[in-house]
C-alpha cells in the first residue's frame, strides 16, 4: 500500500499545509516532525513561488517571507531528505507550475522520489495541461493530485476518472484563506467523484475551525488546512511549533 | 488536450476554478466572431466611436532628417482614449455583453488599457473594476482619475513589485472569486487560451489597415514594420496581417530599461528563459528556480516580465525579431518626434521609434518603414520631465 492510501486508513485524514522556509527552514523542519507526531496524516509542503495566483494574502506573504529568507527548491529538498525518517506521515509538495518546469520536471519528480515525497499538487495546472507533469510523475511513482472546484460541474467526472492519490475538492470560489462560512454543496461534488472512481476526497480552501473541519468530514475523507496554520507561523515565527501542534491536534481530534 | 498552442508556447495554465470560464469564453468567441450582427456592431463601434480607420501618416520631416528609408507612422494614438487598447476593449466588452455578463475586470500597467476598458464599460453599461499596481498608480495618477471619472473602481495592488504582473495576479484572483457574472478583459496577447488569440484578432485591424492604406499611398507592402512589445498586443496587431508576406520584416522592441546587462530591465526575449506563468508557456524574466524577476522600465506599459506566446513563437521561428531599447533611447525618441513632427508619442511607442531612428539611416530611400505609434504621450509628459530633472506636478 502506498503512503497516500495509508494516510486515509486512520479515520478521516487531516492534511495541514506549511510554506517551506517561513520564517526559515529550521522552523519548517521542526514543524514537519512535530505535526506528524500530533495528528497530521499527510503534510503539504509548500514550495514558495514569487507569484502564487491561487493564494490569498496570508500564503502570498508567507511565500515572500520564505523567498526573502533565501529558501530555494534545492534547500527544501535537502532538508526533507535529511529529516524524512523522523516524519511519521505521508508528504506531498504543493507549488506552482513554473518552479517545477524551470527546475526540470523530470529532475523535480526524481528529487521528490528521493526525498520520500508521495504526491504533488499544482493548482495552476488543470486537467487539460496535465501532460506537462504526468509522464515524469508516473516515471517516479509520484501521484499527481487533481483539483475540482465549485465551478467544475460536468468536468468533475472527467477529472475524477483519471485522478490519483486523492481528489482535492476546492470548497469555495476565490483564493486560499480563512472563511467564516462555506456554502458549496461539497457532498454533491464528492458523490460525483465517487460515482466514477473509488478514491479518497479531501476538502480544502477556507477551513480553519474544528467545527468546520468536523462538518466537512461528514462528507469528505479528509480536511486540508493551509492559511490558518500559516497565520500561526506568521504570528509566532520560530516559536510556532507549539501553537501549531496544539492546533493540528485539535483539528485531528475534531474529525477522528 | 492542451489548447491554444503557438509552437511550444501558450496553453491554459489556470486554476481549475477558472477552466469553465475560459472554455465558456472560447465557445462564445467562436460563436460570435463570424456572426454578421456581432461583426457589424463591432465595426460600427470601431468607426463611429473609436474613430477608425486610424491615419497612416507619412513622417516627411523625420524621413528627410534621418536621410534613409521612408517612414510612416500608424497613428493609433489618434483613436478615442489615445491608444490601440480601445480596439480590444470594444471587442471583448461587446462579447461580455453578448455572454450576459454584468461586470468586467481588467489589469492595467500604464493605465491605457484600464482607461479603455472603463470607457467601453461606461458606453455599454457594464460594471467595471480595474487592478493597477500601486507603483503605477503613482506613475500614472492622471489615468487613475480618468478611470474614476468614467465610473470604474480602481484597486491599487500592493502585493509583489506593485506593477503590471501583480495587477494580472490580482485580476486572476478576483476572477476566481467572482466568475459567474464577470469577464476578465485581458489587455494583451497573453494569459491562458483563448485570450492571446482573441486579443490578437481584435487588434489585427491595425495591420489590415496598414496594408490597405500603404497600397493606396505607395502601391506596395512595407519593407519593415516596427512596434513596441510588453505583452505584445499592439505589435501582434500590426504584425499579424503580414506574417505570410515573407518580404515584410517584423521587429518588436522590448524595454531594456537601464540596459540589457543591468538587472533593471524588462527585455524578455533578450534575457528571459522558457517558463509557465500567467496561464501560458512562454519566455519570462526569472531566476534559476523559476521565481519571476522584478523587472523595470521607464514605461509602465512595457514593465512586464513575460511576452505573449505567439511572439515567443515568432521569435523561435525567426519570423519576427526582437530588439532591446533602453529608457534613454526611448526618451530621446519621445523628444525627437515631439520636436520634429509635432506629435508627442507614448513612452511605450517611443521604444519602437527609437529603433526606427537607428535603422532608417542605414536603409536606402526606396525602402519603407511603418512604425506603429500605439499611443499618445500626454500621460507621460510629467514623468519625462522628472526624468530630465524638472519636478513638475501633473
Amino acid at each position: 500500500m502506498n503512503d497516500i492510501k495509508k494516510a486515509f486508513e486512520n479515520g478521516k485524514a487531516f492534511i495541514p499545509f506549511v510554506t517551506a522556509g517561513d520564517p526559515d527552514l529550521e522552523t519548517t523542519e521542526k514543524l514537519l516532525i512535530a505535526m506528524s507526531e500530533n495528528g497530521a496524516d499527510i503534510i503539504e509542503i509548500g514550495i514558495p513561488f514569487s507569484d502564487p495566483v491561487a493564494e490569498g494574502v496570508v500564503i502570498q506573504e508567507a511565500d515572500l517571507r520564505a523567498l526573502a529568507s533565501g529558501t530555494t527548491t534545492d534547500k527544501i529538498f535537502d532538508m526533507v531528505k535529511r529529516i524524512r525518517p523522523q516524519v511519521k506521515c505521508a508528504l506531498a509538495v504543493m507549488t506552482y507550475m513554473n518552479p517545477i518546469f524551470v527546475y526540470g520536471t523530470d529532475k523535480f519528480m526524481a528529487k521528490c522520489k528521493e526525498c520520500g515525497i508521495s504526491a504533488v499538487i499544482v493548482p495552476d495546472t488543470p486537467f487539460e495541461e496535465k501532460a506537462e507533469l504526468a509522464p515524469d510523475c508516473d516515471e517516479n511513482g509520484i501521484e499527481l493530485i487533481s483539483l475540482i472546484a465549485p465551478t467544475s460541474h460536468d468536468r468533475i467526472k472527467t477529472i475524477a476518472k483519471e485522478a490519483q492519490g486523492f481528489v482535492y475538492c476546492v470548497s469555495s470560489l476565490g483564493v486560499t484563506g480563512v472563511r467564516s462560512e462555506i456554502t458549496t454543496d461539497i457532498k454533491e461534488m464528492i458523490s460525483l467523484v465517487k460515482s466514477v472512481n473509488d478514491i479518497p476526497c479531501a476538502v480544502g480552501f477556507g477551513i480553519s475551525t474544528p467545527e468546520q473541519a468536523k462538518k466537512m468530514s461528514e462528507s469528505a475523507d479528509g480536511v486540508i488546512v493551509g492559511s490558518a496554520i500559516v497565520k500561526l507561523v506568521a504570528e509566532y515565527g520560530r516559536d510556532s511549533v507549539e501553537p501549531v501542534c496544539e492546533y493540528v491536534k485539535s483539528m485531528k481530534d475534531a474529525i477522528r | 488536450m492542451s489548447k491554444g498552442k503557438f509552437g511550444i508556447h501558450g496553453g491554459q495554465f489556470v486554476p481549475e476554478t477558472l477552466m469553465n470560464a475560459v472554455n465558456e469564453l472560447e465557445e462564445a468567441y467562436n460563436k460570435y466572431k463570424n456572426d454578421p450582427e456581432f461583426v457589424a456592431e463591432l465595426d460600427k463601434l470601431m468607426r463611429e466611436y473609436a474613430g477608425r480607420p486610424s491615419l497612416l501618416y507619412y513622417a516627411e520631416k523625420m524621413t528627410n532628417d534621418l536621410g534613409g528609408a521612408k517612414i510612416y507612422l500608424k497613428r493609433e494614438d489618434l483613436n478615442h482614449t489615445g491608444a490601440h487598447k480601445i480596439n480590444n476593449c470594444l471587442g471583448q466588452c461587446l462579447l461580455a455583453k453578448k455572454m450576459g455578463k454584468k461586470r468586467v475586470i481588467a489589469e492595467t500597467g500604464a493605465g491605457q488599457h484600464g482607461v479603455a476598458t472603463a470607457t467601453v464599460a461606461a458606453l455599454l453599461g457594464l460594471e467595471c473594476e480595474i487592478f493597477m499596481g500601486k507603483e503605477d498608480t503613482i506613475r500614472q495618477a492622471l489615468n487613475v482619475y480618468r478611470m474614476k471619472l468614467l465610473g470604474a473602481k480602481v484597486h491599487a495592488v500592493e502585493t509583489g513589485t506593485m506593477t503590471l504582473k501583480d495587477a494580472v495576479n490580482e485580476c486572476m484572483r478576483e476572477w476566481t472569486n467572482r466568475v459567474e457574472d464577470t469577464l476578465y478583459v485581458l489587455g494583451s496577447v497573453m494569459g491562458p487560451h483563448p485570450f492571446p488569440t482573441i486579443v490578437r484578432d481584435f487588434q489585427s485591424v491595425i495591420g489590415k489597415e496598414i496594408r490597405q492604406q500603404l497600397m493606396e499611398k505607395e502601391g506596395r507592402l512595407p519593407d519593415t514594420v516596427i512596434a513596441c512589445v510588453g505583452g505584445g498586443s499592439n505589435a501582434m496587431g500590426a504584425f499579424y496581417d503580414f506574417i505570410n508576406d515573407e518580404s515584410v520584416e517584423l521587429i518588436g522592441c522590448e524595454a531594456a530599461g537601464l540596459g540589457v546587462d543591468n538587472p533593471k530591465n524588462a527585455a524578455t526575449i533578450a534575457n528571459g528563459t522558457l517558463g509557465i506563468f500567467h496561464g501560458m508557456k512562454s519566455y519570462f524574466c526569472q531566476n534559476e528556480y523559476g521565481q519571476i524577476a522584478p523587472v523595470y522600465s521607464i514605461s509602465a506599459g512595457l514593465d512586464y516580465p513575460g511576452i505573449g506566446p505567439e511572439h515567443a513563437n515568432l521569435s523561435d521561428t525567426g519570423r519576427a525579431k526582437y530588439v532591446p531599447v533602453t529608457d534613454e533611447e526611448a526618451v530621446q525618441a519621445f523628444e525627437y518626434l515631439s520636436r520634429t513632427e509635432g506629435v508627442i508619442p507614448a513612452i511605450e511607442s517611443s521604444h519602437a521609434l527609437a529603433h526606427c531612428m537607428k535603422i532608417a539611416p542605414q536603409m536606402s530611400k526606396d525602402k519603407i518603414i511603418v512604425v506603429n505609434l500605439s499611443g499618445r504621450g500626454d500621460k507621460d509628459v510629467a514623468a519625462i520631465a522628472r526624468y530630465r530633472g524638472e519636478d513638475i506636478y501633473e
